[in-house]
């Protein structure tokens, strides 16, 4: 019993201390994006701010067009990611239980894709979309950059884990393939489904490299092309840029927090595994 | 799956179908939008070209003098420093982390969701939030360093200090995602494994390593192909971060490609070359540990 304790001790202090060390970045961020302009600077600095303002905050929306970045990022992250579970999960579940033709060389190649970051076939890339006619379109940077190795490769592996005795018997009892993947498989998927989507919708909101290479319009520009445009200007604003880093954190934050609780609620809810 | 084999007409056709069905999507963009340009860039790199006038077909000239490029290879190994010392990291504060998360503690959601926030942070608001901290006169970090009584240190101006914080920045970002993923590896493992083991009186360190380790496999697997594909390419958080400096000593090799391409004198053919070679790299390394690992499946 005292055992468990101290351990439950321990592990209580381990915990704190990492949290505390992880947060301390944001924490210092957030609390530096209320602090006047001379204030940000001082050394040695102030911790909370001397005189609390939100005229960073203002100088950022009012210099900015911000409200149209943000909706064209909310726009194309949302459909982005409904794209990306729906196919992701498809392909992921056919390399885990199917055996089929090709599998091998396909999913070889579709973890090959892993390997091409977009930075390196910037060049050829460009002239494909460009052939498609999505240069300087929202669905340029909602379709490509929709079907990731990632999820495919995340989903693939919570399907090995899923018993084939589960498909199989379904089989048995006449159930269709089409039937199985939709009223079996995906139910069970749900918590790496929920994964997936918290992670493309923070892949695609974050993304710099694809709205870089398609985007011209600064009206269709997204908030990290917006952001870098900033950042990249010769004489860079601090207060400005510290106070639009805190707000494009924000919907990833909303985001994360509404998924998590469908997140555990699929653990639990998926505890068929004894 | 003899079972399946026996099964005649209209199920076994649709059994065959279907996987490529479900695979289609994915199949169209991947070869759309990667596989095509990939090959186009494999063209390119047998060219000079700027990417204005037509290229001119070198052949392997090329790749004859990315193999003299100094800079490169010095790029590359940078980049190699880079990977190997993040990797450790990267692959076992998550593990670690993760294995706090799934106990029984109070406050567990708020606990994850902390840990999780700093890789929900793109790489350009990271590199921007480090450069701010680690500024030589205004930053936090000297200030607490002062505090305890040490000199303050130029982070950013000095070469091993900057690749310090460059890797400092990187766990920091990257940390929260594997966490995740390690959670969900070990919510997948039943329970009853360990209450078995624990009636059977094994310790959490024998049931760690004879339970934990074993069948997170698949798990483990992805996040050290995902990892190291992910520093490998290191570039965004760089360049906001310390733009490849001091002079080139955080310069990695996809900014080295990407300046070759865009800045100066714009060798989209020589670029394209360095690319190839790039990617045969990390391709071996992918396929190596594929073997390796066979796929990742638990034995």
């Amino acid at each position: 019993m005292s055992a468990k304790t101290k351990s439950n001790w321990l592990t209580y202090t381990v915990v704190i201390l990492l949290a505390a060390l992880f947060l301390f970045p944001i924490f210092w961020i957030v609390l530096s994006s209320f602090k006047s302009g001379s204030e940000m600077f001082r050394f040695p600095p102030t911790f909370l701010p001397e005189k609390f303002t939100l005229d960073n905050y203002r100088n950022a929306f009012e210099k900015g067009n911000f409200g149209r970045y943000f909706f064209n990022s909310t726009l194309v992250s949302v459909l982005s990611t409904i794209l990306t579970v729906i196919i992701n999960t498809m392909a992921g579940y056919a390399f885990a239980k199917y055996k089929f033709r090709g599998s091998n060389v396909l999913f070889i190649f579709f973890i090959a894709t892993l390997m091409l970051p977009l930075e390196v076939l910037m060049i050829p890339i460009f002239h494909v979309v460009k052939f498609f006619k999505m240069y300087n379109t929202f669905a340029g940077i909602i379709i490509p950059p929709a079907a990731t190795p990632t999820g495919v490769f995340l989903l693939r592996q919570y399907f090995l884990s899923v018993p084939n005795e589960l498909i199989e018997s379904a089989r048995v009892d006449g159930a269709s393939e089409t039937r199985i993947f939709f009223s079996i498989m995906l139910p069970i998927a749900k918590p790496a489904m929920s994964v997936l989507a918290i992670f493309s919708f923070m892949w695609r909101w974050n993304d710099f490299m694809w709205p870089l290479l398609v985007i011209r319009d600064v009206e269709k520009y997204t908030v990290q092309l917006a952001l870098a445009n900033f950042s990249g200007q010769f004489s860079v604003d601090w207060n400005s840029l510290i106070a639009m880093s805190v707000v494009s954190v924000i919907p990833v934050l909303i985001v994360f927090l509404l998924f998590q609780k469908q997140f555990v609620q699929g653990m639990v809810t998926s505890g068929m595994k004894e | 799956m003899k079972k399946i084999k026996k099964k005649q007409g209209v199920t076994s056709l649709e059994m065959k179908l279907f996987p490529y069905l479900l695979i289609l999507p994915n199949l169209f963009i991947f070869a759309t939008f990667i596989a095509v340009p990939a090959l186009f860039g494999a063209y390119f790199s047998l060219n000079k070209w700027s990417g204005m006038s037509a290229p001119v077909f070198i052949g392997l000239d090329n790749y004859v003098r990315a193999f003299h490029d100094v800079k490169f290879w010095q790029s590359f190994g940078r980049t190699l420093v880079y990977v190997l010392i993040s990797l450790p990291f990267i692959m076992g504060i998550p593990l670690f982390l993760a294995n706090l998360m799934i106990k029984e503690i109070r406050a567990k959601g708020m606990f994850r969701a902390i840990f999780y926030w700093p890789s929900m942070i793109s790489y350009i608001i990271v590199g921007i939030s480090f450069k701010f901290m680690f500024g030589d006169n205004t930053g936090i970090i000297n200030y607490l360093l002062s505090l305890m009584g040490k000199a303050k240190v130029e982070w950013l101006t000095q070469g091993s200090t900057a690749m310090f914080v460059v890797i400092l920045a990187t766990i920091w970002a990257r940390t929260g995602f594997y966490m995740v993923t390690y959670i969900s590896g070990l919510q997948s493992i039943p329970l009853s494994y360990y209450e078995a083991a624990e009636v059977d009186g094994a310790n959490p360190v024998q049931r760690f390593f004879k339970i934990t380790l074993p069948l997170l496999k698949p798990t483990t697997f992805l996040v050290l192909i995902l990892s190291f594909i992910d520093l490998f390419k290191a570039y965004g958080l760089v360049l906001a971060l310390t733009k490849g400096g001091p002079g080139t000593s955080t310069k990695f090799v996809v900014q080295y490609i990407y300046e070759a391409a865009f800045d100066g004198k714009r060798e989209m053919g020589y670029a394209s070359a360095l690319s190839m070679i790039l990617l045969v790299v990390m391709a071996t390394f992918t396929l190596l540990q594929f073997k390796v690992n066979k796929g990742g499946e638990i034995q």
